[in-house]
């Protein structure tokens, strides 16, 4: 699914990722943990194509393909989504407008037959459920008034509209309480299939009682320092960070 | 402009055909209405005098009495300079280089519609206006000024009926010269400003519509104005009255071939709203705005104002894209008690255009209220000012008024400007101004972006939501063809 080889990337030339190995299969969770600042958000947002990420080294294969050539609009069509940490309002237009400009935007590129308005309603309506939401979110404008919890399970909602090859998610858990983390985390394993991959960044193990991971890695000081199976996790909810630190950020194990 | 085929579903529900079109018509990026016409024209001698207003007179057979008011504008425009308070830079402009009159030569007295000239016609069909009585199927009278002259009014007949009279100016001046005499100035004296004044010695020709007692209008009265010959003013003058009770809902589109040299066009529109009566008045003004250098274009100067009486309700709502430089502020005088004004405005500029544009409401009866919601958008190197007056009187008891203007830039290097003047004569009266200035955030471009929206889709979707206030005033076709004249205004501004 993707391939991420030595990748490294910096912002105004401080260097954030400094050496990245990561490869997910189909069907494959891979939770990504770590310290405040240890280069999570920057590994989610290069990889959908962010522009001040510069990419100084390395490289990634997106089912075959030079993910680092393509502009993030392309990366998106071909099956990347972000859910973003902090979703961006878009006042005047309604959730239902921008869904069906992104569906379509992404099936046109497919070479898929755009859907009609009928088509797109039927659909939609379906995948609202999916995260509890009224069909009134449809006519809201995009993220405008809508409350911490509303906006991330929008982002999953679009998740499940635009049924993407490879989900990443960063930091979707934040700022949410238990119940809107479960219905987030309800939606996200509706999705899942043999197909379909996830990338989930997140700072807390909390997440990942709902979502169970496949694979964890802990990402420090722009590398991943360990990777092991869901009971990594388990060990840093309880240990914490530090114990896997020294006192540079350096890895100690 | 084109008109788009009818739909039932624009607004925020799925109506997206819409944008499939828009992104489609996104490929053809450049001034798509600058062709010519190359019909036959009888042109005044160039420049400026008694003699051409007389001229101008004597061409449309007019009487004594609206000769000597145009002469009387004339030499009250002598004594005049022409303002410079507007937020616009421009070369100073010759008034004797240009022609004041072009009329397109009629090859004689039409007897239906039928007869126009076939070149005509087909201007007219490539702006997307059929002249016949085709229109009966989207229920819109048009009355298609092109240069300075009234082609061809649709649906007489049906208007008729209704006691409606719609047409050109110059039939009106003939056949109900007690209306037009009556009313013309009313609103917009001569003596009211530099470009009025000029407007008023040369006018050529226009619309005139009269809305008789309590009669809703059946259908949407629509003018269309085009620029054709080079070097032409185009000096256009629009009256509309709405008796007791009438309600008119008026549409006005523009386009010009584009052209290195700028044309100048000062219109007056006067707007007489008796007691009880409604007009809603919605332009798409689309001139040639010039080209990316800011090569030619048209200057823009237009005075455009109502009065309402007891009752009475006028609502302006504009979109602005075209025109090298823009100066205009449609305005009310809220004369009668709880009668209302409305301003809804979207004005966009790109490359080099300059805006100017706002609106004054003058509260002078009791309980009289007004709305502003005024949208600027400035792209590339462009300039936009918003100038708006709040005045109220000292009897206006109770009057409100609530403003909001909002400037959206694209890109650093184009300029919003906020000019708001409040004069409060009446302490009972509640103003309230909200003004807000943003940029369009690579933020909101690149959650787009990750959706896979092409940049140029979310530059127009980012742009459309925010002049969404303004279009849902706007008839539905004209909000789809709004729509649409944005993005391709907006074409090249990012990047």
């Amino acid at each position: 699914m993707i391939s991420i080889k030595n990748l490294h990337t910096s912002v105004e030339e401080t260097e954030i990722l400094k050496g990245i190995d990561l490869e997910v299969k189909p069907g494959e969770v891979h939770a990504i943990m770590g310290p405040n600042g240890s280069g999570k958000s920057t590994l989610a947002n290069v990889l959908a194509g962010r522009e001040e990420y510069e990419v100084t080294a390395g490289s990634v294969e997106f089912n075959g393909r030079n993910l680092l050539e393509m502009p993030a609009e392309e990366r998106a069509r071909e099956g990347l989504f972000l859910a973003f940490q902090y979703p961006v309002e878009i006042p005047g237009v309604s959730n239902a407008n921008f869904l069906k400009a992104a569906l379509n935007a992404i099936r046109q590129h497919r070479g898929e037959e755009a859907f009609d308005a009928m088509d797109f309603l039927t659909m939609v309506k379906e995948r609202l459920q999916l995260v509890e939401m009224d069909q009134k979110f449809l006519q809201r404008a995009v993220n405008v008034g809508f409350s911490g919890g509303e906006k991330k399970r929008n982002e999953i909602f679009q998740m499940a509209v635009l049924e993407p090859q490879l989900g990443i998610l960063d930091e979707t858990d934040s700022g949410l309480d238990i119940d809107a983390l479960k219905i987030v985390a309800n939606g996200v394993n509706k999705l899942r299939n043999p197909q379909r991959s996830f990338i989930i960044v997140t700072h807390y193990q909390r997440l990942l009682d709902y979502i169970v991971p496949d694979f964890v890695h802990v990402l420090a000081d722009g590398r991943i320092i360990k990777s092991g199976g869901k009971e990594l996790a388990l060990y840093l909810e309880k240990n914490g960070y530090d114990d896997l630190l020294n006192g540079n950020g350096k890895a100690a194990v | 402009m084109p008109k788009p085929p009818a739909k039932n579903d624009y607004d925020d529900k799925f109506g997206s055909a819409e944008e499939q079109q828009t992104v489609e018509n996104l490929t053809k990026s450049e001034y798509k209405w600058g062709f010519t016409t190359d019909i036959e024209t009888d042109m005044a001698p160039k420049g400026l005098n008694e003699n051409i207003v007389r001229f101008i007179s004597a061409k449309k057979e007019e009487p004594e009495w609206l000769l000597q008011w145009r002469l009387k504008a004339f030499r009250h425009w002598q004594k005049m300079v022409e303002p410079k308070w507007p937020n616009v830079k421009y070369p100073p402009i010759d008034f004797q280089n240009a022609y004041y009159y072009a009329a397109p030569k009629p090859q004689k007295q039409l007897e239906s519609l039928d007869e126009v000239d076939p070149k005509l016609r087909e201007t007219f069909d490539k702006l997307g206006i059929s002249i016949m009585e085709q229109k009966r199927l989207s229920n819109v009278a048009v009355d298609a000024v092109m240069d300075s002259v009234s082609v061809a009014t649709t649906f007489q007949g049906e208007l008729k009926k209704h006691g409606i009279i719609f047409g050109a100016f110059s039939e009106a001046v003939k056949n109900h010269p007690e209306l037009v005499r009556k009313y013309l100035g009313s609103v917009v004296p001569y003596t009211d400003n530099f470009y009025a004044a000029l407007n008023s010695a040369v006018f050529s020709d226009g619309s005139f519509c009269y809305i008789p007692k309590g009669v809703r209008c059946p259908m949407e009265l629509s003018t269309y104005f085009r620029i054709n010959a080079a070097n032409t003013g185009q000096f256009e003058r629009t009256l509309i009255v709405a008796d007791e009770g009438a309600n008119v809902s008026y549409l006005e589109g523009c386009t010009a071939p584009m052209r290195d040299e700028n044309q100048l066009h000062a219109a007056v529109v006067e707007i007489y709203v008796h007691k009880e009566a409604q007009v809603k008045y919605s332009t798409v003004q689309n001139w040639y705005p010039g080209d990316e250098n800011g090569v030619g274009g048209v200057y823009n100067f237009v005075t455009k104002r109502a009065i309402t009486h007891e009752n009475a309700k006028v609502s302006w709502t504009q979109v602005e894209t075209g025109s090298a430089i823009t100066w205009k502020y449609p305005s009310v005088i809220l004369k009668g008690d709880n009668s209302i004004g409305e301003f809804y405005s979207v004005a966009l500029t790109n490359n080099y255009q300059q805006a100017d544009t706002g609106t004054k409401m003058m509260h002078l009866g009791k309980n009289t209220r007004s709305t502003i919601i005024s949208k600027g958008i400035s792209a590339g190197k462009s300039q936009n000012s918003y100038r708006g007056l709040v005045r109220v009187g000292k009897n206006a008891e109770n009057a409100r008024n609530f403003s909001q203007c909002d400037s959206l830039l694209i890109g650093d290097q184009c300029g919003a400007h906020t000019f708001p003047y409040l004069e409060i004569k009446n302490p009972t009266a509640q103003v309230e101004h909200e003004a807000t200035t943003s940029k369009i955030g690579d933020d909101q471009i690149f959650y787009l972006l990750q959706r896979g929206i092409s940049e140029e889709d979310a530059i127009n979707m980012i742009v459309n939501g925010y002049c969404k206030e303004v279009f849902r005033e706007l008839p539905m076709e004209f909000a789809v063809e709004a729509q649409k004249l944005l993005a391709v205004s907006l074409e090249g501004s990012v990047g």
